[in-house]
């Protein structure tokens, strides 16, 4: 695995403005998949045997996340967590700074969540926002008797009070880089990407 | 007050398929929501919605309030009944009036055609406006809960088939109902004795006839239209017997139709008029469904409009004029 | 009495030369202490004469008033309008014509002439007192339910009979009233988009062909008002050929715009007869141009603002049209090649004031005459503000649009009311 290094200035200034620098590959394929059998043990270990746990993706790559833990939590246990997806849109405190954007599916399992521990899953930990907007949209679907946070990439740079309880990798990170999560369901390869914004869109 | 560029819903002629389809996908989150313990969400929390109504329609202002409480907007119903509006003050002082109250949205119904477009583009307010009806002209909300409907009923509205019956002269749902179906890839005819058929139907973008029998066979599905029994004392039709026969909905016609078809009606009904007893209670009618995804497509609706810093639908903003 | 020297000027646009003006006169040779006028360019014509025009007084002065709608006329070309009698009280007496008279006279901007309702109150039930209209001080010889239509056709022919006692002509609104019950706009395609109800051409139609019939059976003298559709102008031009006594105006709107301007449904665009098709427009000028429409008419119709700030269905119908006349002409028949100048003269003063009976008016520029005449120049371009019109009111159709041609000087009776482009104060 490569070791995270962020680009010097030179390196900005020598690959130019105009076009960013490429994206850099910090894991790949074989570590996503390491780092999310960690996630499925740890997630085993930390609920004993996970008995009340529902795992809720967050959409877009969340939601795979989410299903690809209850796949191999499945291949130790011999047994499918309840497992869905939870789209926060209309609960972001961002919604009137961007446009309206399309929703995302929200899919519950049979059961609900009430009295239920469950297992956020996002790709990406990064202000804290989309947990907090998360928080805010279980709770109008019921009562979880806890509820926990699994994120494949945790960059740092947290707005709110919110930490995640499994952690596929600890990626430090400056603010005008970004993170990339790709899937294969939906990027055709599994890999974690960093890059940096051009200067621009850094927000500066 | 957003700041953004505003835009309005005036009209079905001003979607593109693609904003069409984005409501109707929308919508169809929100319909999730009816299962929930909670069925409200905070999307527009903070922001106001009125509900501007000139004619009487329960059904229609009931069905955005609870669109726009479900997505935790303030409202405020304004009705004609009972108010200003009916003692002579004019559409202009209304809406500067909803524009001082710091309106976002306007849902209007007005009895004259054009007077939600009126409202959008006069340059009295700065709030987006919702048609609910504007005479007979337009009811553009009507018209996107029929094809969630048709495609939820039909499976899609590609190469559907949808006839739509009775006074399309005087039908403003007729009139959003045509183009948007049009627009959606459905194959529309209008049917209706002469006397009720637009002038210049020839321009429109569906086929029509004047009998009904033999485009049953061939229809996915049935609209049938209000008829107004006034309309009888203007000579459009000579009695509600003569029109019942050959332009009525009943068991004998509704035998007609292939195995999958679905019956709709935008109510109220008049039973026995354009649809019997039998075809409004039968399990091709879709007339429940109809109500209860109208909600669903108004907060669609209402959060495409509202809910982002620029709406993600709707005719732009023409600026205030002269 | 200013005398005047005009110099240089293209009567009727023809060859440059002077115009001598002297003590209301057109003269042979200039008064000594004569003002020059420079019209290097400029178009002289006969001052041009209105047959339709709603001034409003008495009963709506917050729209329009005399003086007002006269000074409007001013700046627009016009030496003599035609007050149309739908005022409130209505112009159905002698007494209410001789005050619009009298007012127009006080004013002083041009001559007010009064037409008279054909019926009392125009309430097409029983006619006016005719008589004593044409007998007033007012000589009163148009006579007009303008606003509405005389639509009982037994009635019509009684007005057509009776005003041959003293050589008076009917100008009928032509409207089947039963065919366009809350009609809107035009019937076409676009009614049906927009929601709104049509008024269909032959609505229009059906009266003007039953009046001319009407016309060549009394033998009296009928005018159709403002003639808009394309078989309004088949009919008035097979009545012509028949040698019926009929004579015909129509719009300057209803010769430049057309009804896709309703789209937006904003009022300013709603008029009756309603804005029509494309292929309407094309006919009126074609029948302007072969004479078979006789004038232009303005059928200038004030509204205060309030009117036409809301839903087009409560909206008054109308449109100002005094100050643009000439200029919506000149784009539409003059810059076409459909007219020459001779005749715009012919249409919008010569035949007007004939048809008008005003002896004053539409007289040649010749040594002797009355010294009504209007400067043009027609290089000039204008964009249409609503607020500098003269009229006390702003519903012009026209706001925004670059017309051709500007008044820069309107004599009556070699009395300047505009000079310099100016309507000059008295």
């Amino acid at each position: 695995m490569t070791d995270v290094t962020v680009p010097t200035a030179a390196e900005n200034a020598a690959s130019g403005l105009r076009a960013p620098a490429p994206m850099r590959a910090v894991l790949d394929a074989a570590a996503v998949q390491r780092a999310l059998t960690r996630i499925a043990h740890e997630i085993l270990e930390r609920t004993q045997g996970a008995d009340d746990a529902v795992l809720l993706g967050i959409p877009t790559r969340g939601a795979h996340l989410a299903a690809r833990l209850a796949r191999q939590i499945a291949e130790v246990e011999g047994r499918t967590l309840p497992h869905g997806t939870l789209d926060v849109t209309m609960y972001r405190d961002d919604l009137r700074l961007r446009p309206a954007r399309t929703l995302g599916h929200t899919e519950i399992p049979d059961g609900g969540v009430d009295g239920k521990l469950v297992v956020l899953v996002d790709d990406v930990l990064f202000s804290g926002r989309t947990i907090r907007a998360a928080l805010d949209a279980l709770a109008d679907l019921g009562r979880p008797r806890a509820v926990q946070l699994a994120v494949l990439v945790d960059r740092g740079h947290r707005e709110l009070p919110i930490r995640a309880d499994y952690v596929g990798k600890n990626l430090p990170t400056a603010q005008r880089e970004t993170v990339q999560v790709r899937l294969a369901e939906i990027d055709r390869e599994d890999a974690v990407l960093l890059g940096t914004k051009p200067e621009r869109e850094a927000g500066r | 007050m957003s700041a953004g560029p505003r835009r309005h819903l005036l009209s079905t002629a001003d979607l593109s398929a693609e904003d069409a389809m984005l409501i109707l996908d929308t919508a169809a989150e929100f319909a999730r929501l009816a299962d929930r313990p909670i069925k409200k969400l905070p999307t527009l929390r903070g922001r106001t919605v009125v509900n501007l109504f000139y004619e009487d329609s329960t059904r229609t202002r009931i069905s955005f309030e609870t669109a726009a409480k479900r997505l935790s907007a303030d409202v405020i119903n304004f009705s004609a009944k009972g108010s200003s509006v009916s003692k002579g003050e004019s559409l202009k002082d209304t809406a500067l009036t909803l524009e001082a109250m710091g309106a976002d949205a306007v849902v209007v119904r007005h009895w004259a055609s054009g007077g939600a477009h009126r409202l959008a583009h006069a340059g009295w307010i700065r709030s987006a406006v919702v048609n609910a009806g504007d005479g007979t002209h337009e009811h553009p909300t009507q018209a996107l809960l029929d094809a969630y409907t048709l495609r939820a009923r039909l499976g899609g509205l590609e190469g559907r088939r949808v006839t739509v019956v009775g006074d399309v002269l005087h039908s403003r749902v007729a009139r959003s109902n045509v183009r948007l179906l049009a627009t959606l890839g459905a194959e529309v005819t209008l049917v209706a004795p002469p006397t009720l058929m637009p002038f210049g139907v020839e321009g429109w973008p569906c086929s029509s006839s004047y009998a009904l029998d033999p485009v049953l066979p061939k229809s996915d599905a049935v609209m049938m239209l209000r008829v107004q029994r006034e309309r009888m004392d203007q000579a459009f039709f000579p009695t509600e017997r003569e029109y019942s026969r050959r332009y009525g909905m009943h068991a004998d016609r509704m035998a007609q139709l292939p195995e999958h078809a679905v019956v709709m009606h935008p109510g109220p009904m008049n039973r026995g008029l354009e649809i019997s007893a039998e075809v409004a209670d039968s399990a091709r009618s879709t007339v429940t469904e109809q109500v209860a995804n109208g909600v669903s497509v108004r907060m669609a609706v209402l959060y495409l409009l509202l809910g982002g810093s620029e709406p993600a639908i709707g005719t732009e903003d023409e600026g205030e004029r002269r | 009495m200013t005398n005047w020297t005009i110099k240089g000027a293209s009567p009727l646009g023809g060859p440059a030369r002077d115009l001598y003006v002297r003590e209301g006169r057109i003269a042979e040779a200039p008064a000594p202490d004569a003002t020059v006028i420079d019209a290097a360019g400029l178009i002289a014509l006969p001052g041009l004469v209105d047959l339709h025009t709603h001034l409003r007084e008495p009963g709506r002065e917050d729209a329009e008033t005399v003086l007002s709608g006269s000074r409007a006329a001013a700046a627009g070309g016009f030496t003599a309008v035609h007050a149309m009698a739908n005022t409130d009280p209505v112009a159905d007496t002698a007494g209410v014509v001789e005050q619009v008279w009298r007012l127009g006279r006080e004013a002083g901007y041009c001559d007010v002439q009064p037409v008279g309702a054909v019926t009392v109150g125009i309430a097409g039930e029983r006619l006016a007192e005719l008589g004593a209209m044409a007998e007033s001080a007012a000589r009163v010889r148009i006579f007009s339910d303008d606003g509405h239509c005389v639509s009982d056709a037994a009635l019509m022919r009684r007005a057509l009979e009776y005003v041959k006692a003293f050589g008076g002509v009917v100008a009928q609104h032509a409207q089947e009233p039963r065919l366009t019950e809350g009609a809107q706009m035009n019937e076409g395609e676009l009614s049906d988009v927009l929601g709104l109800r049509g008024w269909p051409a032959v609505a229009e139609e059906a009266i003007i062909a039953r009046d001319v019939l009407l016309a060549a059976h009394t033998g009296s003298r009928l005018h159709v008002c403002h003639l808009s559709t394309a078989g309004s102008v088949e009919i008035v031009r097979w009545a012509k050929s028949k040698g019926y006594p009929v004579t015909a105006e129509v719009t300057p709107h209803h010769l430049l715009l057309t009804e896709d301007l309703v789209r937006g449904y904003d009022p300013v665009y709603k008029v009756n007869p309603p804005l029509r098709s494309k292929d309407d427009v094309e006919a009126v000028r074609a029948g302007l141009a072969d004479g078979a429409i006789d004038v232009v008419a303005t059928d200038h119709a004030p509204h205060p603002v309030e009117a036409k700030d809301c839903e087009w269905a409560v909206a008054a119908m109308g449109m100002l049209g005094l100050e643009t006349a000439l200029s919506v002409v000149q784009q539409t028949m003059v810059a076409t090649g459909l007219l020459d100048w001779a005749g715009v003269a012919d249409r919008m003063s010569v035949r007007a004031a004939r048809i008008g009976q005003l002896e004053e008016h539409g007289r040649p520029l010749e040594v002797g005459e009355p010294a009504n005449l209007t400067l043009l120049d027609p290089a000039a371009a204008r964009v249409i503000e609503p607020a500098s019109l003269h009229s006390r009111s702003r519903n012009t159709p026209f706001a925004g649009l670059e017309l051709p041609g500007a008044v820069h000087a309107t004599l009556l009776r070699g009395t300047a009311t505009v000079l310099d482009g100016k309507v000059v104060d008295r």
